[in-house]
C-alpha cells in the first residue's frame, strides 16, 4: 500500500505544480489579459506524474536481484569499447555510401557536437575546468572565418587554421584572469564570458552585421574546385566530368567534419600521453598536490584552455562555412550547455563516450524534432534523469595513463572525489 | 544631477529586486556550496504565477488593489515555495554527495525544464499587464525635467525590506534559522548532532523560492511585462550580486543587489543601454577575480 500512498502525494504536488501553471493559460484578451482553463491537461499531467511515480516504486521493488554494481558496467563497457570504436569508425567512413542526404545532414550535425564534445573534453574532462562559456570560442571562429573571407577573399582552409588561432588567443584571454577561480565560481565567470561575447556580437552592427548575422559566407572548397549546385567550370562535378549535384557537396561536408572530428580526438589522445596531458589529469585530481610537485599550474591550464578553444574555432569555422550564415542567435548559452552535457553524459574524459553522448542527444533531438517546443523540455528531463540515475555519465571511469603490469580499467565509484 | 537623482531611485528599486533574488543564491550557496542555477527560473515562474493570480483576481471582481496584491503574494510565494521544493526534492537532494559537477549540471537541466515548462504552458509570447499603482510623487523639478518617485517603487522598497526583515528575524531567532546556521558551517557536523538536514536543506530552497516569487511579483508590478526568458538574465545578474556581497552572506546579497542595480541604471542612463548587461557580466568577473569574498564575505581557508 505505500507505493500507493507515495504516488498519491506526488500526484498531490503535481497537482500544486501544474494546476495553475497549466489549468490556467493567460491569452491576450481585448484589453488586457484573460484567463482560460485546461482542466483535461491538468488532469493528464497529474495523472502521469502518479503512474509515472507508481511504476518507479514498483520498478524498485521487484527489480531483478543481483544488478550489476556500476563498476561491473563500467568494465564491460570498456571492453565493449575495444570493439564499439572501430565498428563505429566503420560505419561513419561509411555512411555516405548508402545514407541518403536527410541522414548525411544530421551525421553532420552530430559529427560538429562530437568535435566540440572533444574539444571540451580537454578542458573539463582532462584538465578538469568547468567551462559553460566553449560557446563562445565557436562563436569566435565562425565569426573570424566569416569576416577573413569576406573582407581578405580567404578561402575555407585558408581561414580554418586562422579562426583555431583567433579562438585560442581568446581562449588565453579568458583563460588568465580566471586561473585563480574554481568550480563553481570558475563555471559562472566562463558562462559571464560567453554572454558577453553574445552581447558584443548581438550590438556591433558594423562589424557582424547584429541579429541580421552574416550570410553569403563561402562554402568549402577542394584544392580550389567548388562545390555548386549547377556545376560550370571549375566545379567539382566539371572537373570529374559528373553530374553536377548538391549532394556531393554534403558528402564533402561530411567528410571535412569527420576529418576534423577524428584531429580532434587524435590529438586529445596524443596529448594524453604527453607529460603536459599528465599534467592535466593531474590537475583534474589534485591541485595542490599538483603544485607541490613543481608542476606550472598557470601554463598547464592556459594550455587547457587556449587547445580546447582553438578546436571550437574549428568547429566553428566548420558551422559557418556549412550554413553560408550566422547570426549571435547560434551561440547561446544553450548551446554551452549542450556541448556541457555530452561531454558530462559521455563520462569525463572518456573519448568514446563523448560520441556516444553525442549521438544519443543530437540523434534523439532531431528524433523529437516533431515535438517542436517539448524538445527542449524533454531535453532538459533527460539532463536530470541522467545526472540522477548515472552521476558519473554513460561509461564512467578512467584507465590510468601509467600503470605497473597490465593497464586496468577503475570505475567511478572507486575514484575520490577530485577538486579542481 | 535632476537626473542622476532619477537614476538613483530607478537604481534602489532595480537592486532591491536582484537582492531578494540573491538571497536564495547565497543561502543555498552556504549551506550545500552549490548554484542553484534554477533559482532565476523560480524568479520567473514566481513572475508567471503573480500574472495568473492578478488576472485571474481581476476577472473575479476583486477591485482593491491591496487586497488582491497581498491575495497575489501570498499564493505566488506559497506555491513558487512547492517548486523550489520539488527541484530540490527531484534534481538535488539525490545527488548529494556525488560528484561535484552532477548537481551543477542536474541545476541547470532543471533551469531548461523550468523554462520550457512555462513555454509550452503558457505561451512564448511576452505577457504584458497593465499598472497597478499608477502615478507618484515629484521630488524635485530641475527645467523641464522632474523626479518622479512613484508609489510603485515606494511600494516595492517598502516590501523588499518587509521581506527581508521577516527573514532575517527567522534565520537569527529561531530554531529553524540556528539549523540553517549550523549547516552552513558545517553539514556533517550538524547532522551528528541531530539536525534534521535534509530537512533544513528544503526549507532552506523553500524560503529562498518564496522570496524569488515575491522579486516575481515586484518585477512584474514594476516593468508590466514578462516572458518565460527573464530568469536566466535576472538570475545570473542576482548571483553576481550575492557573489559581489560575499557569498553566504545575508546582508552581503542585499547590499550586492543595490550596488548592481544602481551600476546597471546608472550604466543605461549614461553609457549604453545594449551593453548593460556586458556592465553586470564584466563586474562579476572583475570582483572573482580581484574581490573573491566579496564585500561582507570570509576568506574560504582550505585544508590540505
Amino acid at each position: 500500500m505505500k507505493p500507493l500512498r507515495d504516488a498519491g502525494l506526488s500526484a498531490l504536488v503535481a497537482l500544486g505544480l501544474f494546476g495553475v501553471m497549466i489549468g490556467l493559460k493567460t491569452d491576450a484578451g481585448p484589453h488586457s489579459l484573460v484567463l482560460r482553463a485546461r482542466p483535461w491537461a491538468v488532469a493528464a499531467a497529474v495523472a502521469a506524474v502518479f503512474f509515472g511515480r507508481l511504476a518507479m516504486l514498483y520498478w524498485r521493488q521487484w527489480r531483478p536481484a543481483g544488478t550489476p554494481s556500476p563498476r561491473h558496467v563500467a568494465a564491460t563497457l570498456s571492453r565493449i569499447g575495444r570493439y564499439a570504436a572501430p565498428l563505429l569508425l566503420a560505419f561513419a567512413i561509411t555512411l555516405p555510401l548508402y545514407a541518403g542526404r536527410y541522414w548525411l545532414d544530421l551525421g553532420v550535425l552530430v559529427l560538429t557536437y562530437v568535435m566540440l564534445g572533444w574539444g571540451l573534453n580537454i578542458v573539463v574532462g582532462l584538465a578538469g575546468l568547468l567551462d559553460l562559456g566553449y560557446v563562445a570560442f565557436y562563436a569566435v571562429g565562425a565569426y573570424s572565418y566569416a569576416l577573413l573571407a569576406q573582407t581578405f577573399d580567404l578561402g575555407f582552409w585558408t581561414c580554418l587554421p586562422l579562426a583555431g588561432l583567433l579562438a585560442a588567443l581568446w581562449g588565453v584571454m579568458l583563460g588568465f584572469p580566471v586561473l585563480r577561480l574554481r568550480g563553481d565560481y570558475l563555471a559562472i565567470v566562463t558562462l559571464a564570458f560567453g554572454e558577453i561575447i553574445r552581447i558584443v556580437l548581438l550590438n556591433w552592427v558594423s562589424l557582424t552585421g547584429g541579429p541580421n548575422g552574416l550570410s553569403g559566407i563561402p562554402r568549402p572548397t577542394l584544392f580550389g574546385l567548388k562545390f555548386n549546385g549547377g556545376g560550370g567550370p571549375g566545379s567539382f562535378a566539371d572537373f570529374f566530368g559528373l553530374e553536377p549535384s548538391i549532394s556531393q557537396r554534403v558528402v564533402y561536408l561530411y567528410f571535412v567534419i569527420l576529418g576534423l572530428a577524428l584531429l580532434t580526438n587524435w590529438v586529445s589522445l596524443r596529448l594524453r600521453r604527453l607529460p603536459l596531458g599528465r599534467a592535466w589529469e593531474a590537475l583534474r585530481e589534485d591541485e595542490v598536490a599538483c603544485r607541490s610537485l613543481g608542476i606550472n599550474v598557470t601554463v598547464t591550464k592556459l594550455t587547457a584552455f587556449a587547445i580546447g578553444a582553438a578546436f571550437g574555432g574549428f568547429a566553428g569555422a566548420f558551422f559557418a562555412t556549412r550554413q553560408a550564415f550566422i547570426s549571435p542567435e547560434s551561440f547561446t548559452f544553450i548551446e554551452s550547455a549542450v556541448v556541457l552535457a555530452i561531454v558530462v553524459l559521455g563520462g569525463l574524459g572518456s573519448q568514446l563516450g563523448t560520441a556516444l553522448a553525442a549521438l544519443v542527444m543530437i540523434g534523439g533531438a532531431e528524433v523529437f524534432r516533431d515535438l517542436q517546443e517539448y524538445r527542449m523540455l524533454i531535453f532538459g528531463l533527460a539532463l536530470v534523469v541522467v545526472m540522477v540515475v548515472r552521476p558519473r555519465g554513460l561509461v564512467s571511469g578512467r584507465t590510468p595513463s601509467v600503470a605497473l603490469g597490465g593497464r586496468r580499467h577503475i570505475g567511478a565509484d572507486m575514484m575520490s572525489e577530485g577538486h579542481g | 544631477m535632476a537626473y542622476a537623482l532619477q537614476q538613483l531611485i530607478n537604481g534602489v528599486t532595480l537592486g532591491m529586486i536582484y537582492g531578494l533574488i540573491a538571497v536564495g543564491y547565497t543561502m543555498v550557496y552556504g549551506i550545500i556550496g552549490m548554484i542553484n542555477f534554477a533559482h532565476g527560473d523560480i524568479f520567473m515562474v514566481g513572475a508567471f504565477l503573480s500574472l495568473i493570480a492578478l488576472t485571474g483576481l481581476a476577472a473575479l471582481g476583486i477591485s482593491s488593489v491591496p487586497l488582491a496584491l497581498a491575495i497575489t503574494l501570498v499564493f505566488a510565494a506559497g506555491l513558487a515555495a512547492l517548486y523550489g521544493w520539488t527541484v530540490e526534492r527531484v534534481a538535488y537532494r539525490p545527488l548529494r554527495g556525488s560528484f561535484r559537477l552532477a548537481p551543477l549540471i542536474s541545476a541547470i537541466g532543471m533551469s531548461i525544464v523550468l523554462q520550457n515548462f512555462v513555454q509550452v504552458s503558457q505561451g512564448a509570447r511576452v505577457k504584458p499587464m497593465a499598472a497597478l499603482i499608477p502615478g507618484g510623487m515629484p521630488l524635485m523639478r530641475d527645467g523641464t525635467f522632474t523626479v518622479q518617485l512613484s508609489w510603485m517603487q515606494i511600494a516595492i522598497v517598502i516590501t523588499t525590506l518587509v521581506m527581508l526583515a521577516a527573514f532575517t528575524w527567522l534565520v537569527t531567532r529561531t530554531p529553524l534559522g540556528r539549523a540553517m546556521r549550523a549547516c552552513e558551517q558545517d553539514l556533517k557536523m550538524a547532522g551528528l548532532l541531530g539536525i534534521d538536514t535534509d530537512r533544513t536543506i528544503s526549507l532552506t530552497f523553500v524560503i529562498g523560492a518564496a522570496l524569488a516569487a515575491v522579486a516575481g511579483l515586484l518585477f512584474l508590478l514594476y516593468y508590466g511585462v514578462i516572458d518565460f526568458f527573464i530568469g536566466f538574465v535576472a538570475g545570473v545578474k542576482a548571483f553576481t550580486a550575492a557573489v559581489l556581497g560575499g557569498i553566504g552572506s545575508l546582508p552581503g546579497a542585499v547590499l550586492g543587489g543595490l550596488a548592481i542595480g544602481l551600476i546597471e541604471t546608472f550604466w543605461s542612463a549614461y553609457f549604453s543601454v545594449q551593453y548593460k548587461d556586458v556592465a553586470s557580466f564584466s563586474i562579476l568577473v572583475l570582483v572573482l577575480i580581484f574581490m573573491p569574498t566579496g564585500i561582507l564575505g570570509r576568506a574560504d581557508v582550505e585544508k590540505v
